[in-house]
């Protein structure tokens, strides 16, 4: 793997999450390791696509691989994916709060505006 | 039955809020307008800080000021900036310029869907180190969201 900074491993990890099908790769591989074949079979991908998005992966430490034979297995790299979740949860836990709080003072001025209504 | 928020990286300095809320276009809309609205709701009693002072005048060109109790800070901590698009339940845009040139522009986008209304919030950093140090002052944040989803569980 790509030495990188902490901060520029970051930043290649969220990049690399930005992907629907990565982060679909991701979750599979939260379930079972998997060969490269198998995922690109699962995502109904090519071979050599299949290999990018893992390589993507791969430089961001999200995904480790090693290779058996002739068969490349993927697994979940180590720590890095705690890291950028915890942070993006921290930030959605915010706005949900704030939101929840405003679902509040909505419900208050539609109860307001049914009462103008009614009078 | 909460509605969910959603919150998605776009890019290395762009990050998407998304959640719908059981309201008009119109009412939404003016909860993000009116001071005496927003301070109801902008900073929730589950992260135990407390909105000193809120003024804001929403209008192109406008501005807005958010003082917040913090305990670093006894005097408060400010939070301000620029309105630079008020479209009327439509479309919301301003500036956040606490950090200098390092804060991100928001834009608020309303879609009525009739008895409810879809909202995006985007916020773009100007840069990715802007966006990498934005993100550090979460790192900070209190554990009561953790204690709230308890307590909204229980």
């Amino acid at each position: 793997m790509v030495q990188l900074s902490r901060t520029a491993q970051l930043d290649a990890a969220f990049a690399a999450l930005a992907d629907a099908t990565r982060r679909g790769v991701l979750e599979q591989l939260g379930r079972a390791d998997a060969s490269i074949t198998d995922l690109a079979e699962r995502f109904d991908m090519t071979l050599t696509g299949m290999k990018k998005h893992v390589g993507v992966l791969e430089d961001a430490g999200l995904v480790a691989t090693a290779k058996v034979g002739r068969v490349r297995t993927c697994r979940l790299g180590p720590r890095q994916l705690d890291e950028v979740t915890a942070w993006i949860d921290r930030y959605r836990q915010m706005w949900s709060a704030r939101f929840d709080e405003l679902d509040q003072v909505i419900e208050d001025m539609k109860q307001k505006e049914k009462e103008r209504a009614q009078r | 039955m909460k509605n969910e928020t959603r919150v998605e990286r776009k890019s290395e300095r762009e990050i998407v809020i998304t959640r719908t809320f059981n309201a008009s276009a119109r009412i939404v809309f003016e909860a993000w307008t009116k001071a005496e609205l927003m301070r109801r709701w902008w900073v929730p009693k589950s992260s135990g800080l407390r909105l000193l002072s809120c003024e804001m005048d929403v209008r192109t060109g406008g501005s807005y000021r958010f003082v917040f109790e913090h305990p670093a800070a006894p005097e408060g901590m400010a939070f301000f900036g620029r309105y630079l698009e008020v479209s009327p339940h439509s479309r919301l845009v301003w500036t956040n310029d606490e950090s200098g040139d390092a804060g991100q522009l928001s834009t608020l986008t309303l879609e009525d869907l009739g008895d409810t209304t879809r909202i995006v919030l985007h916020e773009r950093y100007p840069s990715a180190e802007a966006f990498e140090a934005a993100k550090g002052s979460y790192d900070g944040m209190p554990e009561s969201f953790d204690q709230l989803d308890e307590l909204l569980v229980g």
